[in-house]
């Protein structure tokens, strides 16, 4: 016979079939005669009743789920408010305090003090772990406790604990006891931490590293600029030595096409100006070979020239003309009529024909033809005197 | 700045180190990161120095209602004797 009363104190559920080692007082029950046990204690025969409660309330738990890896959350890299559910007055919260604060002095800790064992322990765990989910700003929670016995570490095998770590929405470490020692809180719990000082080691980056790592990165970023820019401007001088290079040779160059352009405009002007020499030239030459002009010339020169040529058609004439006059006196002159007028005449031979000049060229009765002035004398020659002067 | 946002900044200046030591970036876009970079480490660093740095207890009192109040000592005294 087992009361309610004390079977409430029973960590373990009685099954049909286990073998119990019970005390208690053996009673009759008198309506019905018959003896029974009245039992204070109950005992699985075998193992220890904390440790077939344990394996009971794992089995069923496990069932739901609770242990699951999968429902897991991971932990925040930089917590800004850290939780922890513990005693105050135990080594635990001494270990965790002293790591969180050397490694990372800036965390703001909200500590839910607890009682970690004995009658009530675990409602309040669990209450705290519901809290500590109240305030916002708490990033991750630890619990946990130092070392001891099996029943000292028994709150967190309660099955109120189990659940409140499940409830919550922030990730739970969990350090009980000595690593050897895996309470159910260790099983539920996101992380579990071997000690406290591992948990607080867990949830907490070490400070002075992180500085360190963000002045590393400050430096790097700066030094790379840094060589950077010494790179860039190093090119940018090249370029612009390479650009004014460029100016004095676009200089020269413009310098060159400037005087070019001058000689060649001096050349074309030149070459312009004796062109138009030439042509002004040849159209003098043109002009000066009008033939109008020379018709023109001709207009008047003809007329004189004709004058002239009358009045020296005259001259001419009338000199023949005093010519002619003055040769036909002459001739008159000379004119054997003329002699022959002077009385003189001309003797001929009739039979030769010949012009009579000496005696001896005649002979007595030869004829001769006398021609006078005026008419011929049919003559025969009587005698022959020869010139005896000569 | 939230914890979440503190990562994201340790990450994203982690990144720009990395991407500003392959050194294959365009110059303006390194400047660019380099002071988006120069201003997480800053703001980081500022983040550690303003964090709070307090230990606080978190007590019931008698009538249920919780508070808060400064950890001290003195506080496991308390403990010992309730």
């Amino acid at each position: 016979m087992l009361f309610r009363s004390n079977g409430l104190r029973l960590r373990f559920a009685l099954q049909e079939g286990l073998h119990v080692i019970v005390r208690g007082r053996l009673t009759v029950y008198e309506p019905r005669g018959e003896y029974q046990i009245v039992l204070e204690h109950v005992e699985p025969k075998g193992i220890g009743a904390l440790q077939l409660a344990f394996e009971q309330l794992k089995e069923r738990l496990a069932a739901e789920g609770l242990f699951d890896q999968k429902r897991k959350k991971s932990l925040p890299a930089f917590p800004c408010a850290v939780g922890l559910v513990t005693s105050i007055a135990g080594a635990a919260i001494h270990d965790i305090l002293t790591v969180l604060q050397k490694r990372w002095p800036l965390l703001h800790i909200i500590i839910a003090p607890v009682q970690v064992q004995g009658e009530g322990a675990a409602k309040q765990i669990a209450d705290a772990v519901a809290s500590l989910n109240s305030i916002r700003k708490i990033d991750v929670i630890i619990i946990g406790r130092g070392g001891g016995s099996w029943e000292d570490l028994w709150s967190f095998n309660e099955e109120a604990v189990v659940r409140a770590i499940v409830a919550s929405r922030i990730p739970v470490v969990s350090a009980v006891g000595h690593e050897i020692d895996v309470t159910l809180a260790d099983l539920a719990a996101d992380v579990r931490a071997p000690t406290p000082s591992a948990a607080a080691e867990m949830v907490v980056p070490v400070l002075s590293r992180l500085v360190e790592q963000l002045e590393d990165y400050s430096v790097r970023i700066q030094r790379v600029m840094t060589r950077r820019c010494v790179f860039e401007r190093h090119r940018l001088e090249a370029y612009l030595s390479e650009i004014s290079h460029m100016r004095f040779y676009v200089q020269d160059k413009s310098q060159l096409v400037d005087e070019l352009t001058s000689r060649l405009c001096q050349a074309v002007a030149e070459l312009r100006s004796t062109m138009k020499q030439r042509v002004d030239g040849r159209h003098q030459d043109l002009l000066a070979c009008n033939p109008l002009l020379f018709v023109k010339q001709g207009l008047t020169l003809i007329p004189q020239l004709v004058t002239r040529l009358q009045r020296q058609m005259k001259s001419v004439i009338l000199h023949r003309r005093q010519r002619i006059q003055h040769a036909v006196a002459e001739l008159n002159n000379l004119s054997p009529l003329a002699i022959l007028g002077r009385g003189y005449s001309i003797l001929q031979n009739v039979g030769t024909g010949r012009i009579i000049r000496h005696a001896k060229d005649v002979r007595v009765g030869d004829e001769l033809a006398a021609r006078l002035a005026r008419g011929q004398l049919a003559c025969i020659v009587k005698d022959v005197i020869p010139d005896t002067s000569a | 700045m939230a914890t979440v946002k503190f990562e994201q900044a340790m990450a994203r200046l982690e990144a720009i180190v990395g991407e500003l030591e392959k050194g294959d970036l365009p110059l303006d876009e390194s400047l660019k990161i380099f002071e988006e970079g120069i201003r997480l480490s800053k703001s980081c660093l500022r983040v550690l120095e303003d964090a709070e740095k307090k230990v606080e207890v978190l007590v019931q009192d008698k009538n249920g209602k919780k508070r808060i109040h400064a950890f001290s000592p003195n506080d496991e005294a308390d403990e010992s004797s309730s």
